[in-house]
């Protein structure tokens, strides 16, 4: 596996110390390289990367608004093609809120439609750029300031969204989850997405400091706690051919992982169970 | 070419067809759905080499012409009523990001109640978006402003979208006769689009769409009104460059028999075909009145306006739209920029008939006025 000295993501860009996004960004465009036209959502990457007259872009970037991404990208595929320049990575990026809520209709128009396109999902489980609410994206247990926990509320009381797989129901020729704590699983995702003729979309968990209350110099090191316990799986659906791509030699418990994070810390022995039980049977049915 | 019988959505696709866009993103919707439906065919028979997106929303139908618009190419949508308000917020960014779309909007009521009839009330809800709205009074002004939309559109100085906008079926699904033009005589008036400044491209990398704070957003929004009034001369020069070349002129205005008249009837749309009908009839009586066609409500030509008025003296403003506690938008325009004593009226609201008879009673009640705004045809007991 390749890894580009080139950085195409200039450093200086407003993000957190530790911002998951910008490590996100920065290893998708290392597998992709300069031929490549970026359709961005609103939210968190957009803001840190693109405040005028600066951009931390070095590839052709737009950026429309926060629900359609995917619109935006199938309409750049298309008028790329009509120029004859077919062979240019159009690639959308959204976070969580931008990706499983508010532009979902969008999202899964431009993947049942076919465009020859890539849809990155930066999912750092809630609406960070606006202060950390809730997300259809938000894990179970989770407290946010939309689900915060106190004398009756544990946090989120539903699971998280699997948005993976309502992709994968789409037909479309690949699916992927990845982390940026696995960055050559995760950047041989984005090149085999590029490559595929047709939609591809890429599930990425990505630790956010802010958001999930930890320092900014274990972002790397949550995002492998959340693989190594489970809680997130890495796999992919080739042409309808499902396989996990890292299994955990020994899965840790998954109270390491959310002990580590803040937003997780006021749990109760019951809820950890419970979301043991709940990474055990996702684990079952994935194979991992 | 002789005259084809057609109604305005057909001489609408007819136009597209000849101004050759490159992506047309479309979505159903009534009275909108044959324009797509015959740029669809088109497309099927291989009369237009474009890329046709069937997509999900009118709100993606906008954002995926935007994003190809900024990518480079010549672009096309169309939609109507509660399609445009499903666009409203992307609206505003083709504006601010000074994209050179071209959209039709076949006017329609708003719901609620739910009703697929014509007034203008969904592209008056728009007037603020940054976009150029042209209003067309037949088929033949359909045909014509499509083509010179692009011109406005795309003109250095103007770089704004542009909305066309046909009133619903008594335009869209209305046959009459049009004089089109052939490919070879539209290539002498609309050259290819190419695009001179921000556009999507792995050679020449730029940021689209970028996030600006309080130091530059005002000046990014003044920048637009700077277009908008630099839209006026060129929207101007375009309809003088199109009269030169096929004899059909056209302006900011049309006026008839304003010069002398002492009320002018101000309209836009296909409504200004009964009000000259109407003016006819009132100066075979004898009555001093004219008639004032917008064919330009954003940018709004005051200047131009107070110039046609200025023997008038007084307005009676026909709105097929209405803005709560104030009265017609067209009125409260021309309230608040022009110089004349002015009275609304609100009618054909849902695709009730604009009769001449109510014409007649606007005429009657600019005369002797009991209150500003008056709601036409209204049946108080239901």
């Amino acid at each position: 596996m390749e890894f580009p000295e080139e950085e195409l993501l200039a450093p200086g860009h407003r993000g957190c110390a530790g911002c998951g996004a910008a490590i996100a960004v920065r290893l998708a465009l290392k597998a992709l390289g300069r031929n490549t036209v970026v359709a961005c959502a609103t939210g968190c990457l957009d803001v840190m990367t693109s405040p005028y007259p600066e951009t931390a872009w070095e590839v052709p970037w737009i950026h429309v608004a926060f629900e359609n991404a995917g619109a935006v990208a199938s309409g750049v595929e298309r008028a790329l093609k009509a120029q004859g320049k077919e062979d240019v990575n159009v690639v959308a990026f959204g976070g969580d809120g931008g990706t499983a809520d508010i532009g979902i209709q969008s999202l899964s128009g431009a993947m049942e439609r076919g465009h020859d396109i890539t849809y990155i999902c930066y999912d750092n489980e809630a609406y960070m750029n606006t202060g950390i609410q809730r997300s259809g994206a938000t894990p179970y247990g989770a407290s946010t300031t939309t689900s915060p926990a106190g004398n009756l509320s544990f946090g989120e009381d539903k699971p998280k969204k699997n948005m993976a797989f309502i992709m994968a129901a789409h037909g479309i020729p690949y699916v992927a989850t990845a982390s940026i704590s696995y960055p050559e699983d995760f950047m041989k995702k984005v090149k085999k997405a590029a490559e595929t003729k047709g939609p591809a979309y890429i599930h990425l968990h990505q630790p956010c400091t802010t958001g999930w209350g930890f320092k900014p110099e274990q972002t790397i090191q949550l995002g492998r706690l959340a693989v190594e316990t489970g809680a997130w799986g890495l796999f992919e659906i080739e042409n309808g051919e499902f396989r996990v791509t890292y299994r955990p030699q020994e899965r840790k418990p998954v109270v390491e992982y959310l002990s580590a994070q803040k937003r997780f810390r006021h749990l109760k022995e019951e809820q950890i169970n419970e979301i043991q039980e709940f990474v055990d049977n996702q684990c079952e049915e994935l194979g991992i | 070419m002789a005259k084809e019988i057609m109604t305005t959505n057909r001489a609408v696709a007819e136009a597209v067809k000849l101004a050759k866009p490159q992506v047309v993103p479309v979505y159903p919707i009534t009275p909108q759905t044959t324009i797509s439906e015959y740029l669809a065919q088109f497309v099927a028979d291989g009369d237009l080499d474009a890329e046709y997106i069937r997509v999900e929303s009118e709100h993606s139908a906008i954002s995926a012409t935007l994003g190809a618009s900024e990518a480079g190419v010549r672009v096309f949508t169309a939609t109507s009523s509660q399609g445009l308000m499903l666009m409203h917020e992307i609206l505003f960014a083709a504006a601010g990001m000074r994209a050179p779309i071209v959209m039709a909007d076949a006017n329609r009521a708003i719901s609620a109640p739910l009703n697929i009839w014509n007034d203008q009330q969904d592209s008056i809800a728009q007037r603020d978006a940054g976009w150029i709205q042209l209003y067309v009074e037949n088929a033949q002004e359909g045909f014509d402003t499509i083509l010179q939309a692009y011109r406005i559109a795309e003109h250095e100085e103007v770089m704004l979208p542009v909305m066309v906008c046909l009133d619903g079926f008594i335009l869209t699904h209305t046959v009459e006769p049009v004089d089109l033009l052939e490919q070879a005589e539209v290539d002498t008036f609309l050259e290819p689009y190419v695009p001179k400044f921000a556009y999507l491209d792995p050679e020449r990398p730029m940021s689209l769409g970028n996030f600006a704070d309080p130091t530059y957003y005002t000046e990014a929004r003044h920048d637009m009104q700077v277009a908008m009034d630099k839209s006026m001369e060129v929207i101007k020069e375009v309809g003088a460059e199109f009269g030169e070349k096929f004899g059909r002129e056209y302006g900011l205005t049309e006026s008839y028999l304003c010069d002398d008249a002492e009320i002018i009837l101000v309209c836009m749309g296909s409504m200004a075909s009964t009000v000259r009908h109407v003016v006819d009839q009132l100066r075979a009586k004898g009555e001093k009145v004219g008639l004032l066609k917008i064919r330009s409500y954003r940018p709004f030509p005051f200047e131009e306006i107070d110039e046609i008025t200025k023997n008038a003296e007084k307005l009676a403003v026909l709105d097929k739209n209405f803005s709560f506690g104030i009265g017609g938008a067209l009125f409260a325009d021309l309230k608040a920029k022009c110089h004349k004593e002015t009275y609304g009226f609100i009618l054909g609201l849902g695709g009730r008939d604009v009769i001449p008879e109510y014409i007649e009673e606007a005429v009657e009640l600019t005369k002797n006025p009991v209150k500003e705004v008056t709601w036409l045809g209204l049946k108080e007991d239901e």
